[in-house]
């Protein structure tokens, strides 16, 4: 996979290349450009200049004698069905049903047979631990179980990378810690991820690497060690103080 | 005493007279409502989607006609397609008049539950690879379905009470029945409170059928 990005407002230039497999943990302030940066990826914003390749595809955009030329809604949906993404308010289907949630994308995206979408759905609940929840529609569930369900929902559809856009700041303290579980499992089953979090701990426990992003550009990078434990700028310094490594933080 | 008929004589005499009306408000109400409804679907999407010449055209006819009383309305409706030479009954007229006013606050309508979503339902969506129209028919139609329910029907009452107004272009509907049966028995009272009687169970059975149908989506929270 090979990202490019060039400059827009709030993205002055931000360049990737994340490998199969990687977890990347993308850390920084509010209004440094990382929620904005993850949207762009399946082009949930637009951006103006460069491009975002996943394995040797560009995402959205078609250069044509040269032109920059958006690709039809419909190429675009087929793209996005490649790439999960799970947002830090949830956004389950409330009118249905759990499992109606996870079902819809393999059903109507992947056109599987709705007995085997499922028996797909009903795997996926037991990984992430609500096989009992399966018939309750959203509003029945704390926000941990929703949010649980909404990566189940990402997942089922076995994307080729994952997006998660700070997943645990709307929840209570306690609930954080089942939802980082399930991550963690993805994880290690080896899901490749851009996570953005505020998690510091959690994003040293499951980051293969770490970018530090500021004011629109990546400030640092590196394994999340060498980020999280020393690191070179004032800036970085000063934004992990305000951590102490610990705790959850209000969304930005 | 002789000559005079009582109310219950006068209604036995009337029962066709008024029916006829009764069934004439009903057929008005619901053609009007049908119309309106298919008007104000397609037109609260685009409203919502379409491109902006569509939009900009949409907002001239919804604010237009949201803006005129429904008594003009009908009279523009008979008199000018008349005067531009198009031969249609009083009834097609009314129904255009009805249909057009309908169609007019339901797209309104659904246009605002249509807009009331959560921006982060379409982003869901989008991000599990749904295409537009399967956004819009699986997840965000179903939402917005419920929202929806209450201000149609109001439209809807309204539709059968601005029938009544149809009695001015001479349409024989409940309100003009009614009058006529007055003008032959001089039995004035009773027979308003006939037609008002009518007129209340009309509008109490669309509300009973509202009711229902919040009833039916209130699985939808949130």
């Amino acid at each position: 996979m090979h990202k490019r990005f060039g400059r827009t407002e709030v993205l002055k230039g931000v360049s990737l290349d994340i490998p199969r497999g990687e977890v990347l943990g993308i850390i920084g302030s509010s209004g440094s450009g990382k929620t904005t940066f993850l949207r762009c990826i399946n082009l949930l914003e637009e951006y103006e200049v460069g491009t975002i390749e996943l394995d040797g595809q560009a995402i959205g955009y078609r250069m044509i004698a040269g032109r920059r030329k958006r690709l039809r809604e419909s190429e675009i949906s087929d793209q996005r069905a490649e790439i999960g993404m799970v947002f830090q308010s949830f956004n389950l289907f409330p009118h249905m049903t759990v499992e109606q949630n996870i079902m819809l994308g393999l059903t109507k995206v992947r056109r599987m047979p709705s007995a085997a979408a499922r028996t797909l759905a009903g795997a996926w609940l037991d990984r992430v631990g609500l096989t009992d929840k399966r018939d309750l529609y959203p509003y029945q569930l704390s926000g941990g179980q929703q949010q649980r369900v909404a990566i189940a929902r990402a997942v089922a559809m076995e994307p080729k990378l994952m997006l998660l856009d700070e997943v645990t700041s709307a929840l209570d303290p306690e609930l954080v810690g089942e939802v980082l579980n399930v991550i963690r499992g993805l994880a290690h089953s080896g899901m490749t991820m851009l996570v953005v979090s505020h998690e510091m701990h959690f994003v040293r426990d499951i980051a293969t690497r770490v970018v530090f992003m500021e004011g629109g550009r990546i400030a640092e990078e590196g394994p999340p060690g060498e980020i999280l434990m020393r690191p070179r700028s004032a800036r970085l310094v000063s934004f992990l103080n305000r951590f102490h490594g610990t705790g959850s933080q209000p969304a930005g | 005493m002789d000559g005079q008929q009582t109310f219950w004589q006068a209604a036995w005499i009337a029962r066709f007279a008024l029916l006829n009306g009764l069934l004439a408000t009903i057929e008005l109400s619901l053609l009007s409502i049908a119309i309106g409804t298919i008007i104000g679907s397609l037109g609260g999407i685009a409203l919502q989607y379409g491109a902006w010449p569509l939009r900009a055209l949409l907002r001239i006819y919804v604010d237009t006609l949201r803006g005129i009383p429904v008594l003009v309305l009908i009279l523009a409706s008979y008199y000018g397609l008349s005067l531009a030479k198009i031969q249609i009954s009083a009834f097609t007229a009314g129904v255009v008049a009805l249909g057009g006013f309908c169609g007019a606050h339901v797209s309104e309508t659904v246009r605002g539950a249509l807009g009331s979503i959560p921006i982060g339902q379409t982003e869901a969506a989008k991000a599990i690879g749904l295409r537009p129209f399967q956004r819009l028919w699986y997840v965000i139609v179903p939402q917005a379905l419920r929202r929806m329910v209450g201000p149609w029907v109001n439209t809807a009452v309204e539709m059968v009470k601005g029938s009544s107004l149809l009695a001015i272009i001479g349409v024989v509907e409940l309100l003009l029945a009614t009058k006529q049966v007055i003008a032959r028995t001089s039995i004035v009272i009773p027979f308003y409170l006939v037609a008002c009687l009518a007129y209340l169970l009309l509008n109490f059975a669309i509300a009973q059928a509202g009711a229902l149908l919040e009833r039916r989506f209130s699985y939808i929270k949130a």
